[in-house]
């Protein structure tokens, strides 16, 4: 089953074309639009009319997580601020979030991938699709959303919450499709045993998890337990939704129409060559309010250049093992050492000494933050210090909206040397 | 989807220092009805013309199907299956409207095609009427609309399989743009013609479009389906004299 097969087994030679003629247009609009690239071209020589192939686009140069955190909030918008939408953010390494916009335009198309990769994932229209993704800033749950809308399935936006409320709401509507995050699934297996349900009373057939990386064997777990069939689906706030499984699940297909992804060496950033596992990097294609040329994802991944069984000639990505640079991902957010270390200063503790632990309770990941006290706690009443943990935990929560356990540790006990700052104690 | 029918890869034009059209690529699929928006000078009539032939471009490639025709003469380029209807009709004034006509079959082999191109005419009468009430006039006592109408009529009598239209609605009555247009649609939806479309009125154009482009400065900016363009912010301001800034 295709959502849009004239795309998504397009001839490949046809696509290529179809990805220059876009790419030309994307550049050329960039070149005029954004005052960034048109800077950056001129600093470098770069016409966009140089790009003769989709080769050609090694020649430009890499737009990163700080150019976005750098023009916060708008420097990057291609499209005056009228002509946006909806805004949506990601949050960065320094706190500082980034602020993405959508033409009505790429609300159309962003629903229209996502209606591909649900699809492709196994969904029709005779679908009760429950979202179970936290709804706000937070992008995957509305691509899913509308993407479900358009395919004409029932959407029932649960959002996050509740494991109890989410299975009772599974049961009541006779849910057939879960989506959310793989660790999510997990719980509400687990949550599904405590209740003492059997899969079985549930209605469920298919599940599309993604936002945060999981494995073959927690596919193994998640269909056996809730008794589906679960796909893997990427997607990021800045670009939309990238790419999603088909039932073959041998990797995801990229939506190669709208997106030109390239691999490279994550500490040069050389292009590397076909097969090799590196760093994605995309340039969309067809984004009006925010394109970008050459963004470095962090994700890695490899592009698989055989064609699949399912028909699709878009070509797959692996599934994504980890990043190229320091974040975490907990709980479904994104979240950078550095971030944490910015709210702990903000508390008045400079140059705190910590370490992150990771591990998983259940299946769900639990945080927990181990800061030493500096030498001022021990004179200072107990009250006071419980004042300044209590204070650490809340503007880590509001700020990263992940919960943290906060404990005080003795002063000089932690050693980097040993572990490193964080320690991730959870199994991939 | 159907198959490309033109295929333009990086295509540069100069008119003597002018660097009129730059690194357009685009393609035109069989059926498809493609318009090129975009304000004056932005290149829409020499990338028709660079099509047929007229103009040679400086680099790049133009495929017919899976035939190179970047390097041919315009007869050649007829022959191959497209036609042109530039812009302001150019009829031949003094000739009446079945000469006219008859010229349009100028390629074709006339001891060979003689029934095939009379069931033509034929057919050209059916479509436009007026044509066939006014077959013995001269060409140039005709109104702008049914020289226009001649003008199309002349180019589909090469059979063509693609056909360029360089503003069929200029200086008409909007009321005639309208019938133009119809025929327009009918062409592609009886005789599965695929067309390549220059207008002005970028409203009209995307209207019976499937999709379209938007040149600047000799340049592609956008493209998408008609529909995405309608919606397009930037092309309503700039070609649908949308004021949205109120």
């Amino acid at each position: 089953m295709f959502w849009q097969g004239e795309y998504e087994c397009m001839d490949r030679g046809e696509l290529e074309l179809l990805q220059l003629e876009r790419l030309q247009a994307t550049l050329n609009r960039v070149a005029r639009n954004v005052p960034l690239y048109r800077k950056r071209f001129a600093e470098l020589g770069i016409d966009p009319y140089d790009v003769q192939s989709l080769e050609d686009v090694k020649s430009l140069p890499f737009t990163t997580k700080e150019d976005l955190r750098q023009h916060y909030p708008y420097g990057l918008f291609a499209v005056p601020l009228r002509d946006v939408v909806r805004m949506q953010t990601s949050t960065g390494t320094t706190g500082k979030p980034t602020v993405v916009g959508y033409t009505s335009g790429d609300v159309r198309r962003w629903s229209e991938l996502a209606a591909r990769i649900l699809t492709a994932g196994g969904i029709t229209k005779d679908d009760a699709v429950q979202i179970a993704y936290n709804y706000g800033l937070f992008t995957g749950a509305f691509g899913i959303h509308s993407g479900a809308e358009l395919i004409g399935a029932s959407v029932i936006p649960s959002s996050s919450g509740d494991a109890r409320r989410q299975i009772s709401i599974m049961q009541d509507y006779r849910t057939t499709a879960l989506v959310c995050t793989p660790s999510y699934a997990l719980h509400l297996a687990d949550t599904l045993e405590e209740m003492n349900i059997n899969k079985t009373a549930l209605s469920l057939r298919f599940g599309l998890f993604g936002s945060e990386p999981w494995t073959e064997e927690t596919r193994l777990e998640i269909e056996t337990r809730l008794g589906i069939q679960a796909t893997d689906n990427y997607g990021l706030s800045e670009i939309t939704a990238v790419a999603g499984e088909c039932l073959e699940r041998t990797g995801l297909h990229i939506n190669e129409d709208h997106f030109l992804p390239e691999i490279v060496n994550p500490l040069t950033g050389e292009v590397l060559p076909p097969g090799q596992k590196g760093e994605l990097v995309l340039t969309t294609l067809t984004k009006e309010a925010f394109p970008l040329v050459r963004f470095r994802t962090g994700d890695l991944t490899a592009l698989i250049e055989t064609p699949c069984t399912c028909g699709r000639t878009l070509r797959r990505m692996t599934r994504i093992p980890g990043r190229s640079d320091d974040m975490l991902i907990i709980r479904g957010s994104n979240v950078f050492p550095a971030q944490i270390e910015g709210v702990i200063a903000t508390t008045g503790i400079h140059n705190p000494h910590y370490q992150i632990v990771l591990d998983r309770v259940g299946h769900m990941d639990r945080a927990t933050i181990m800061l030493e006290a500096p030498e001022s706690f021990c004179t200072d009443s107990i009250k006071e210090s419980q004042r300044i943990l209590e204070n650490v935990r809340i503007r880590l929560h509001t700020e990263l909206g992940v919960a943290f356990e906060v404990r005080l540790v003795e002063p000089k006990t932690i050693t980097y040397e040993a572990q490193g700052r964080i320690i991730d104690r959870r199994k991939m | 989807m159907q198959p490309t029918l033109l295929a333009l890869k990086n295509v540069d034009v100069f008119y003597g220092r002018i660097h009129a059209v730059r690194r357009a690529t685009l393609h035109v699929r069989q059926g498809e009805i493609v318009a090129l928006i975009g304000g004056n000078g932005a290149g829409k009539t020499t990338m028709l013309c660079t099509v047929s032939g007229l103009i040679r471009p400086g680099q790049g490639s133009i495929m017919l199907g899976d035939q190179d025709i970047v390097s041919r003469t315009p007869e050649q380029i007829v022959r191959a299956g497209i036609s042109h209807v530039p812009e302001g009709r150019l009829v031949f004034s003094p000739l009446s409207v079945e000469d006219n006509l008859r010229l349009g079959a100028y390629t074709r082999p006339r001891f060979r095609q003689r029934e095939g191109i009379a069931t033509d005419l034929e057919a050209m009468f059916d479509m436009f009427p007026v044509l066939r009430e006014r077959r013995a006039q001269p060409a140039g006592t005709l109104s702008g609309g049914e020289q226009q109408m001649l003008a199309i009529g002349r180019a589909l009598m090469a059979r063509p399989r693609l056909l360029l239209l360089d503003e069929p609605g200029m200086g008409l009555a909007p009321m005639v743009v309208k019938d133009i247009f119809r025929h327009i649609v009918n062409l592609r939806d009886r005789l599965g013609l695929t067309v390549l479309l220059v207008e002005q009125n970028a409203r009209s154009a995307l209207k019976i479009a499937d999709r379209g482009y938007v040149l600047e400065n000799g340049r592609v900016i956008l493209q998408g389906t008609a529909a995405e363009l309608l919606a397009n912010r930037d092309v309503q301001r700039a070609y649908l004299g949308r004021e949205l800034d109120e």
